[in-house]
């Protein structure tokens, strides 16, 4: 029994990863029709670019979750403005080979930087060792993970259905052509919206720093995940990403436990069945096609 | 695969209306084949016979991307798993059965078709962004099984000393420059069989699901059948390339079946031209060059140019090389020549010519659901 709640506390914690990064995904793919490739590197660009900060300007790990996710808004927005804006009118197969090539440009740029070892976290001394509850003892950095991108996710749901904002992005996601008739200036929210997905990306990588080793290549088989995590979920939609993204951990967490060398595949044939049985995913509507 | 009355009427309408034009066609055809023919047959003369070689299997692995990128309208992110299979397969049954590398390079290949077999029955549920998605994440569970099954396939030691069995010939075995001329008709044979695919009245079938997905379906087309097949056929095309670079390197690396692979090709696809065979071998010896140049001038960031390329072709250079060049050409005839063409666009093949490249920087937005007017 205790065993199973260690488990589910390590699958949650490894969802929270997911969960967050693909609500970035999802948002960004329900406003842009993109499906951003690179965000796996913007994933690993968060875990490195806190590692940086706390190494040069000593920036500790509270304060990495508010700046890095900042700089990486900015860094979305310049590569709105200066890529992928022209892409938005072709077919979203353009706008992925895009976001691939940028994502080996991302990788390789951090490999030749800072090699191919991984970068030292400290994570913040309150949440080593473990929380005891009664018989319980559980990992306090997996519960401060787990909480923290339960609170995440329901901020942007609530800023998703409770503001003037999160119903305009839900309008351009779901309708864009309604919205637009209706007077909506669609695209005034791409390049905000594809920051804030970067953002999101970015949050994830901060949160993996101290928990996951910090290399060029870390983002490499996480976005693979991620893909199978929105394909579960359904892309076009946000909650889907998040309950699909907690799913993914979970049944990769009893996977390595139970399954040891086939975690990774048990992902995926939850996959082929999710696709065989609903092809558009637990929560996704079936496209025009 | 049967043809089927509507793609033969057509064809005899064709071949009734532009006799003079597809007569052309077909000596501008032949003339390009015998230059890549003499081109092939020179290459490892000019190049390092091993890089000719890695151009030849890339090349053969990007035209068969491209009967599915380019005439199905599907993106396969997870090609890797039809040419890393293969290499795997070829691999064990060279070093096990020690069979003449050809037949060990067939075994690969049809591995690789039923490894493609469930794949493509599942992926073809989803359409467009969705399908590269879906291709790439099961592609990835045989870069897993790769990995994990030790024994087998060596796991991140890769599968060693892989030999060139061949009739006992040495110099075929040991010299890779004979092992060049060896393998070659393997390489032929594979694209003559993707020419032959783009070419049939199943070829046309192809096109017509990638131009409009209802309009194959309303006459009377078993649209998934016809996407099952092509995947099939391409994972095979693609596990030949993949099993002759796997018995020409002698080694079979995880490499093979990373999804960096699958996206290798299709920058070789995008980068040549989609929707043009010629355009993968052009691709292929640009990409494989480039990166043999950059390699032996100790230059370590090749993902850095890699990646590069791939943004600028997408932002700037839609059509590729050969799509670019075919583009050009046909602009130069002038509007007496495009009016021909328009008249018979659509039944144009029966002389030979390719069908009408993807063109997609012409139109923009156009998606499996949009209607042709």
């Amino acid at each position: 029994m205790n065993d199973f709640l260690q488990y589910t506390i390590q699958g949650l914690a490894a969802g929270s990863f997911y969960a967050i990064a693909a609500l970035g995904l999802a948002v960004i793919f329900g406003v842009l029709g993109v499906v951003n490739f690179a965000h796996g590197a913007c994933y690993m660009l968060g875990a490195v670019v806190a590692a940086v900060l706390l190494d040069v300007t000593g920036l500790n790990f509270w304060w990495a979750l508010l700046v890095v996710p900042l700089l990486l808004f900015g860094f979305g927005v310049v590569v709105e403005r200066l890529f992928v804006q022209w892409l938005l009118r072709l077919e979203p197969l353009y706008n992925f080979l895009l976001t691939f090539g940028l994502s080996l440009f991302l990788v390789d740029l951090v490999k030749r930087r800072y090699g191919v070892s991984g970068l030292p976290y400290e994570r913040p001394e309150i949440l080593t060792g473990q929380l005891t509850l009664g018989a319980l003892r559980l990992p306090t950095y997996q519960v401060f993970v787990f909480l923290f991108s339960v609170l995440v996710c329901l901020a942007v749901w609530l800023v998703m259905t409770r503001t003037r904002v999160g119903m305009i992005v839900r309008a351009a996601t779901e309708r864009p052509d309604v919205a637009r008739a209706l007077g909506v200036n669609v695209g005034r929210w791409v390049t905000p919206v594809f920051g804030f997905g970067i953002a999101l990306a970015g949050l994830a990588g901060v949160l993996a720093a101290p928990f996951r080793a910090i290399t060029a290549d870390m983002g490499s088989s996480f976005i693979i995940i991620l893909f199978a995590v929105v394909v579960i979920g359904g892309l076009g939609s946000i909650v889907g990403a998040v309950v699909a993204g907690f799913l993914v951990g979970l049944v990769e967490a009893f996977g390595q436990a139970y399954a040891q060398n086939f975690s990774q595949i048990v992902i995926f044939v939850l996959m082929a069945v999710v696709v065989l049985l609903r092809p558009a995913g637990l929560f996704g509507r079936e496209e025009r096609a | 695969m049967s043809s089927t009355p509507q793609t033969l009427l057509e064809e005899r309408a064709a071949s009734r209306t532009a006799p003079a034009r597809l007569a052309r066609r077909s000596l501008r055809t032949w003339g390009l084949l015998a230059v890549g023919l003499v081109a092939a047959l020179a290459l490892p003369w000019v190049i390092y016979p091993p890089v000719a070689m890695d151009i030849a299997c890339w090349a053969l692995f990007a035209v068969a991307l491209d009967i599915l990128l380019g005439y199905t309208g599907l993106l396969s992110f997870g090609h890797a798993a039809y040419w890393g299979g293969s290499a795997y397969v070829t691999g064990l049954v060279a070093v096990h059965l020690g069979v003449p590398f050809p037949l060990a390079v067939l075994a690969g290949a049809v591995a690789a078709m039923l490894i493609a077999l469930p794949v493509g029955y599942l992926s073809v549920r989803r359409a467009g962004i969705y399908f590269a998605m879906v291709t790439l994440a099961f592609a990835q569970m045989i870069f897993f099984l790769a990995n994990q099954w030790r024994d087998v396939t060596g796991g991140e030691n890769g599968l060693q000393s892989v030999p060139k069995t061949f009739f006992g010939i040495t110099a075929v075995e040991t010299d890779s420059f004979y092992f060049y001329y060896a393998a070659l008709p393997i390489i032929v044979l594979g694209m003559w069989m993707a020419w032959r695919i783009v070419h049939s009245p199943f070829g046309r079938v192809l096109v017509s699901i990638r131009d409009n997905v209802p309009r194959a379906r309303a006459l009377g087309y078993d649209v998934e059948k016809y996407k099952i097949a092509a995947f099939v056929l391409s994972a095979g095309l693609a596990g030949l390339a993949g099993g002759l670079f796997a018995i020409s390197h002698g080694f079979v690396s995880l490499q093979e079946v990373n999804w960096t692979t699958s996206g290798k090709v299709v920058l070789i696809t995008v980068l040549g031209g989609i929707g043009t065979l010629w355009g993968g071998i052009v691709g292929a010896a640009i990409i494989v060059i480039l990166e043999d140049q950059l390699a032996s001038s100790g230059f370590e960031g090749i993902g850095i140019i890699t990646g590069s390329v791939f943004v600028i072709v997408v932002l700037l250079f839609r059509r590729g090389v050969w799509g670019t060049a075919l583009h050009a050409f046909r602009g130069r005839r002038g509007r007496r020549g495009r009016r021909a063409e328009e008249g018979a666009a659509g039944a144009s093949g029966a002389g030979g010519d390719a069908p009408e490249p993807r063109a997609a920087a012409d139109r923009p937005g156009l998606s499996d659901a949009e209607v042709v007017p």
